[in-house]
């Protein structure tokens, strides 16, 4: 296909230069034609975000080695491979002479340095391609030149230029000439059938390094003369530091410095040991300073707002009143989910190097611009004395979108006039989270001639609420009278986003109740869904962007892989579908009965996503996101008391590990469509489909996680 | 500060270091041997696991007194160049997503297979037990081992 390139011009292509080595480099916008519709959670400023405007680089050397700036922040999500592989199918290189690096916080050269919302490769889609197919095109009308032929005339193949007489020119070697050629107009893309990297199984880039040990994280930075930096912050939610006395601190092995910033106290030392075990010297004194939070006031204030609170109402349809009032049948049912923390392996680190000249910082950060953005703000500094180096992340899950510790890094090194690398402990980064607020849902259905005419679902949450177009998701369109109304209750403990903001626990409530109303009606709980999703076929409302014809055809090819309803004695199946992310997903958990307890084996996961970019790395996100699922809905928990936090460290916080775990078997629906995420999107359905098999199992419902504390099911 | 001797990956070092350094501590801060990772601290995660005289060891429970005498193997030293049968393993099946705790996985994946080398599935399912792999690549891991076993044998 041929598109017009209009929005790429010399302008936007902001370098393109030979390079004194030989070969060219080209500096180039990614994401001038897109216009994405994002959804981050409302805690991140989006408007500090530009998506519009993305950009990245390309190296070619005169070997023909192309270098391959890898824009995003890599969590694990796997987009240091999966984006420059887009950009190497078009520019049509061998995979083999391709070398990704990883490029640092460059407000000149990339924007929307972002890792978030499984929006990568959804919004990078037609820009790397059109960049790589505009660079493409560049290197083929040098050569033409060269040449004195027509471009037409020649083709290309794995970085080699022909033409009809059989000359032949690397990239390499045509490289320093197409770094001086105009930026083609019309550029033509590849048609899918032809992809030779894209729906190809890649190794993860940086495997040998990983396997090897090799040094790649944030905590593995290392400066001369860098200091180790452990941070007494307060012990519960709601406290200010009063006092402290520090002499013993001080008197301990290897330190330097200790001081008071803020509400907080720093350690200084010359390793990383010597900082912690200072800092458990301290003698600090705190005091209340707003309310002490308790597990216990939560489930009250949540249960009372879902009773009696003023909400909001974000979408209604219908006549939500008359529906309820004229119903044959209401089913209502409350679910409800406790506070989490995120748990990255690689707890919160960062290095900052603040002088009079210059700011440097280096770690893992999922939000590097806005980071830097805040830490000029805090230090009253310009933005550009910032560089920022990002490093591979020991997991993101959402808590690197928040860059505290980074802050509290060059605040540190801004007093101690010092590298510091700040390093938190286990328990400061389960003490110090930013976490997964507790959430309950009400649903309500109103039945009439055995139909669902009516649909309510109210959210009460700890300071925040559903986002962007979760309002509008499924079963928004599929029932006439419809409504969903939130309200929230400011906390003073820090919450935000946690791997599928909402839809993680919403999907969960959502998909148990579809499961319940299904037998209440007496409908197989398949056809009930397929029955109320060809009420959103051809809709015009515009809110509502799942697709019934994807979903419906997820879910029928689950049927057919999961073996559903026709497994041996014994097998008890639990079905869940979910859209998120831009994302159709369908699971079915098949759980036995061991020693009179649930244990799920195997989960069946078809999913709709468009174009799989990379199947290897893919499926690795599938298969993760329905374990992390299947772990948190089983296991995770986070409750407080007078504001501290009950849990510190993996001995009394359970995460789900291998015995636990079901193998997971995954499907990819086949298609041309443009890719949407993956990072998030198999997360949401797992635990229903867990719950809704724990039901068939056993026939208790459980409508509250962790399901480990239900004392009928798990004893 | 008292010195300790230790051999790590069959080089001798003298470290000075209080007498309760945790080895973790000493391969990352002192050694520069950064591929054994922090993740708990209390030996409940397996990310810091090292061999100690061939033994899976938490070296963020193990001070370094202790260690002296005994021969400490980490990522590092596994293999020269990743050839081990377990990175190989791990390099085909493409287990990591964030890659943290992929070490410490690996370390235990050698210690058993060296015990046991023709293991059945649910042997590999205990072995692996004590490892936390966040981003939950625990199928791959499975297969993983499952592969490098048919590998050494």
């Amino acid at each position: 296909m041929t598109v017009k390139n209009t929005k790429i011009d010399r302008r936007s292509f902001l370098k393109v230069s030979a390079l004194t080595g030989g070969g060219m480099i080209i500096g180039f916008n990614f994401f001038t034609a897109c216009k994405p519709e994002v959804e981050l959670p409302k805690e991140i400023d989006i408007s500090k975000l530009n998506f519009n405007d993305f950009n990245g680089f390309i190296k070619i050397a005169d070997n023909g080695v192309v270098t391959i700036f890898a824009p995003n922040p890599e969590i694990g999500q796997g987009v240091k491979t999966s984006m420059p592989m887009i950009i190497a199918e078009e520019l049509d290189v061998a995979w083999e002479n391709v070398h990704v690096l990883q490029g640092g916080l460059d407000t000149d050269v990339f924007e929307r340095q972002v890792a978030g919302g499984s929006q990568s490769i959804r919004h990078g889609w037609d820009p790397l391609r059109k960049t790589g197919a505009t660079v493409r095109q560049m290197l083929i009308n040098a050569a033409a030149a060269k040449w004195g032929v027509n471009a037409i005339e020649c083709t290309v193949e794995n970085g080699v230029i022909s033409n009809k007489k059989g000359d032949k020119l690397g990239y390499g070697e045509i490289a320093a000439e197409a770094a001086a050629m105009e930026v083609p107009k019309d550029i033509k893309l590849k048609e899918t059938k032809n992809y030779k990297i894209i729906g190809h199984d890649i190794q993860n880039v940086d495997i040998d390094e990983i396997i090897t040990g090799k040094p790649l994280f944030g905590l593995d930075y290392k400066r001369e003369g860098m200091l180790y930096a452990s941070v007494l912050r307060p012990p519960a939610f709601g406290q200010k530091l009063k006092d402290f006395d520090d002499t013993i601190a001080r008197s301990k092995e290897g330190v330097v410095d200790i001081f008071k910033f803020n509400n907080k106290i720093a350690v200084l030392a010359n390793s990383t040991w010597e900082a912690m075990r200072a800092k458990k010297a301290l003698n600090a004194l705190w005091e209340e300073d707003t309310t002490l939070e308790s597990t216990e006031f939560h489930d009250k204030i949540l249960s009372d707002l879902l009773d009696k609170g003023k909400f909001k109402t974000l979408r209604s349809d219908g006549n939500i009143k008359k529906s309820f009032a004229n119903a044959d049948q209401i089913l209502e049912r409350t679910y409800e989910s406790p506070i989490i923390p995120h748990n990255c392996l690689e707890p919160m680190n960062f290095f900052a190097n603040v002088t009079d000249e210059k700011i440097e910082l280096a770690g893992p950060i999922q939000t590097p611009k806005g980071t830097a953005e805040a830490i000029a703000k805090k230090l009253d500094r310009d933005f550009k004395d910032i560089s920022l180096e990002m490093t591979r992340m020991g997991g993101g899950f959402g808590r690197r979108l928040y860059g505290d510790f980074a802050i509290e890094a060059a605040e540190i090194s801004n007093i101690a006039k010092k590298p510091v690398l700040v390093v938190f402990s286990r328990e400061d980064d389960m003490a110090d989270g930013i976490y997964r607020p507790a959430i309950k849902y009400r649903i309500s259905a109103a039945i009439k001639n055995n139909e669902v005419v009516g649909y309510h679902l109210k959210e009460a949450a700890m300071n925040s609420n559903m986002y962007g177009l979760i309002p509008n998701f499924f079963p928004a369109g599929a029932i006439e009278n419809y409504q969903v109304d939130v309200v929230n209750y400011k906390s003073n403990i820090t919450t935000g986003a946690w791997r599928a903001p909402y839809t993680n626990f919403l999907a969960f409530a959502e998909q148990s109740f579809f499961d319940e109303l299904a037998e209440i009606m007496g409908i197989d709980r398949i056809k009930l869904r397929l029955d109320l999703l060809q009420k959103v076929k051809n809709t015009d409302d515009i809110r509502i962007q799942y697709s019934a014809k994807r979903m419906e055809n997820v879910i029928k090819e689950l049927v057919k892989k999961s073996n559903w309803g026709k497994t041996k004695k014994g097998v008890y199946q639990g079905f869940s579908a979910y859209y998120c992310h831009n994302t159709h997903v369908a699971e079915v958990a098949d759980v036995e009965m061991e020693s009179g307890l649930p244990v799920v084996k195997k989960v069946t996961c078809v999913i709709d996503c468009g174009i799989v970019v990379n199947p290897l790395g893919a499926l690795n996100q599938v298969e993760g996101g329905v374990i992390d699922g299947i772990g948190h809905a089983m296991y995770g928990n986070l409750n407080f008391k007078n504001g501290v936090p009950q849990s510190v460290n993996f001995d009394t916080y359970r995460l789900i590990r291998m015995k636990e775990t079901p193998v997971v078997e995954t499907y990819f629906i086949e298609n041309d469509i443009a890719p949407t995420g993956l990072g998030e999107p198999s997360l949401p359905p797992a635990g229903a489909a867990l719950a809704n098999a724990i039901k068939a199992a056993t026939g208790i419902r459980l409508t509250k996680q962790p399901f480990i504390e239900n004392k009928e099911v798990f004893g | 500060m008292p010195k300790y001797n230790l051999t790590v990956n069959n080089i001798p070092y003298t470290v000075e270091v209080s007498s309760d350094t945790p080895v973790l501590w000493v391969l990352r801060d002192h050694l520069n041997l950064l591929g054994t990772k922090y993740g708990c601290g209390i030996g409940q995660c397996g990310a810091c696991t090292i061999h100690l005289d061939g033994t899976p060891t938490k070296s963020c429970l193990l001070t370094v007194s202790l260690a002296e005498g005994k021969s400490i193997t980490t990522i590092e030293g596994l293999s020269e160049d990743g050839s081990h049968p377990v990175q190989e393993a791990w390099k085909e099946i493409d287990v990591p997503q964030c890659g943290y705790c992929q070490a410490g996985q690996i370390m235990t994946a050698s210690a058993f297979l060296e015990k046991n080398p023709n293991p059945n599935r649910e042997e590999i399912r205990e072995a692996m037990h004590e490892n936390i792999c966040r981003c939950s690549s625990y199928n791959r891991i499975e297969v993983a081992v499952a592969k490098a076993a048919e590998k050494l044998s």
